[in-house]
């Protein structure tokens, strides 16, 4: 007779890291309390980008639609969140939820189109999509056209009276949109269409003869990540308060800088785009007087980690060690094994 | 009339788009490498041309005897040291190598040239312009910009079909490990490849640099346009790009007729028609 097998998912570093992460989590919910408001701009800033990389990286990593046009929706979601606060006066922290629908509405025509683009074409005919979106709301008048607007003050003041209660109220929302993604993709990488996914990314020829359907996944993938895209970046531009189309619709803040993100931190992985991040605003914090330079050593080290080390540091760390914190995968357990 | 000329004036411009493209086309046919530093290259190219010019006081386009074999040089080790590696793996690998190289160039240049725009000055053909009756007139410049475009396509026709390099480009492009076995070397042809696409992205950075101002940051709409005019003219044939750069220098002269700021976003919505209309292209010759 067989021995009765059993399947296990976490692991005991991932116990591990769920208390330690649960800690965190309030530890950095209690942050207005324990620091100043420039760090709360920070951390606010390091969330977004934890949200961009991990959706870039679900994108990229998992369904292979490298997109470098993701500036699309980030400036979308920020110029609704601006006209609807602006024309139709939608409170600020509602607006940022209908951002979030018309990302996915405006992505699900746009997505059979760049799909006929294949591979390398794909992330070019994004980037064409998003200077269109540029070039289009720089012919806004009503929204300052090319130079920008900012957003009104009685509207600053409807979010919350004073400037600290608004300073708590968006970093907590920059808090929740962020373990909010994070736990989004965790989740929904551990379902059956998460399976699907990593099937798809594994190899795509084999996912389609088991009777994955390819084209719907990448999609729903897609039309998703557009959505939470466009979250984030009417957030982002809540705490700026201004915003204009060279901003909103910037290649390199949005797509270049989540790109290099995820490769340093570890592509296909849930760990690597906060890793990626936090490296990232760490070489921020203490290079960024070299200006330009910066930017050199950010590429290169893209460059050297893409041909070195393509798994990024996660990918080494988590080889080295064996240590999973966010385990999606299924492993069969022999009893005799314990 | 007016539409008249800006349609002269976009076929044209259509020849410095169809420059853009070639190279593109060329590495995307014989390794399917699409080089998202390419527009940064052309603007490399720009800058080059400009420090032999302020260096040697030379004609730009004497200029470009110098920069076109040095960016060749500068294609083949590329290709080389950072670019051979990454083609055996998957397709995110050369995509965000090139990435990396893309945002190194606009900082090293921008360390280097500052922000400010720049022009090169060619001396009489700028303004110099022929009658071709009807009241029209052509620019000198433009014409010389569009006869450079022919004469690469017919010189990269002749060279696929009749040279020895050709041949071997072809063989690698069909299957690359059979070629191997017949004694090709891959990774040189694959550098020659390149260094060949860095030779026309020389001759379109000087074309660039003499009709029109550039500073670091133009070199990814550089990109845009030349992925544009491959795409329009159909993948893998090189007298579509042609035909792809004149459709998309018509559409943003056409649209700049409409509204000056509606010159490029009229370029990017025909890009988008056509990909729903034909989304092979006008002359689709590759599978």
């Amino acid at each position: 007779m067989r021995a009765p097998v059993s399947i296990e998912r976490a692991t005991h570093a991932s116990r591990i890291a769920a208390v330690v992460s649960l800690l965190t989590l309030v530890g950095l919910a209690a942050a207005p309390w324990w620091t100043g408001r420039a760090n709360l701009r920070l951390l606010g800033e390091v969330y977004a980008f934890i949200a961009l990389a991990s959706l870039w990286n679900l994108l990229a990593g998992y369904t292979g639609l490298v997109s470098v046009g993701q500036q699309a929706f980030v400036g979308l979601g920020g110029y609704v969140l601006f006209a609807a606060a602006m024309f139709y006066g939608v409170p600020p922290l509602v607006a940022v939820v209908l951002a979030g629908v018309v990302g996915a509405i405006v992505a699900l025509p746009m997505a059979p189109l760049l799909f006929r683009l294949q591979g390398a074409y794909f992330a070019i005919g994004t980037w064409v999509a998003a200077e269109v979106f540029r070039l289009s709301f720089a012919q806004v008048s009503a929204l300052g056209g090319g130079s920008g607007t900012s957003l009104p003050a009685r509207l600053v003041i409807g979010i919350a009276a004073t400037r600290d209660q608004r300073d708590m109220l968006l970093y907590w929302f920059a808090l929740a949109l962020g373990l909010g993604t994070v736990a989004m993709i965790y989740l929904l990488l551990r379902s059956r269409a998460g399976l699907a996914l990593t099937a798809i990314r594994d190899s795509e020829i084999a996912s389609e003869s088991l009777g994955v359907d390819i084209v719907r996944t990448k999609l729903l993938v897609y039309v998703a990540t557009a959505a939470v895209t466009s979250m984030v970046g009417a957030l982002v531009f809540l705490q700026k308060l201004r915003i204009s189309p060279d901003a909103a619709f910037s290649v390199n803040d949005w797509t270049a800088y989540v790109i290099f993100i995820v490769v340093i931190g570890g592509i296909g992985t849930i760990e690597g785009p906060i890793i990626g991040a936090i490296v990232f605003f760490l070489l921020r914090e203490t290079l960024a007087d070299l200006g330009t330079t910066y930017l050199v050593i950010l590429g290169v080290v893209a460059i050297a980690v893409m041909l070195k080390a393509p798994k990024g540091l996660w990918g080494l760390f988590s080889a080295r060690t064996g240590i999973v914190l966010f385990p999606v995968r299924r492993r069969v357990v022999h009893p005799d094994a314990r | 009339m007016e539409i008249l000329n800006a349609l002269v004036q976009g076929v044209l411009l259509g020849g410095l788009y169809a420059l853009f493209a070639a190279g593109l086309s060329l590495i995307f046919g014989v390794m399917r490498l699409v080089n998202i530093a390419h527009g940064d290259l052309i603007v490399l190219s720009a800058y080059m041309a400009l420090v032999v010019v302020q260096a040697t006081g030379l004609n730009p386009f004497v200029a470009a005897l110098i920069v076109v074999p040095l960016m060749a040089l500068i294609g083949y080790a590329l290709q080389r040291i950072l670019l051979n590696p990454t083609l055996d793996k998957d397709l995110l690998s050369p995509l965000l190598v090139t990435f990396g190289l893309s945002i190194i160039i606009q900082n090293l240049l921008l360390g280097q040239f500052s922000a400010d725009s720049r022009k090169l000055s060619a001396g009489a053909i700028e303004t110099a312009s022929i009658g071709i009756g009807g009241g029209l007139s052509v620019g000198l410049l433009p014409l010389a910009m569009f006869a450079a475009a022919v004469a690469v396509i017919v010189g990269l026709e002749f060279m696929f079909t009749r040279t020895r390099i050709g041949r071997a480009f072809r063989a690698t492009s069909d299957d690359a490990e059979i070629a191997q076995l017949m004694g090709i070397d891959r990774r040189h042809v694959y550098a020659a490849a390149m260094a060949l696409s860095a030779a026309i992205i020389a001759l379109a950075g000087v074309f660039l640099a003499v009709r029109t101002n550039f500073d670091p940051s133009t070199g990814p709409l550089r990109l845009l346009f030349g992925f544009e005019a491959v795409i329009i003219g159909g993948l893998g044939s090189l007298w579509g790009t042609l035909a792809g750069g004149i459709v998309l220098g018509v559409a943003q002269t056409l649209g700049a007729q409409i509204n000056p700021g509606f010159q490029i976003l009229a370029g990017h919505i025909v890009f988008f028609l056509i990909l729903v209309v034909r989304p092979r292209g006008l002359f689709p010759r590759m599978d």
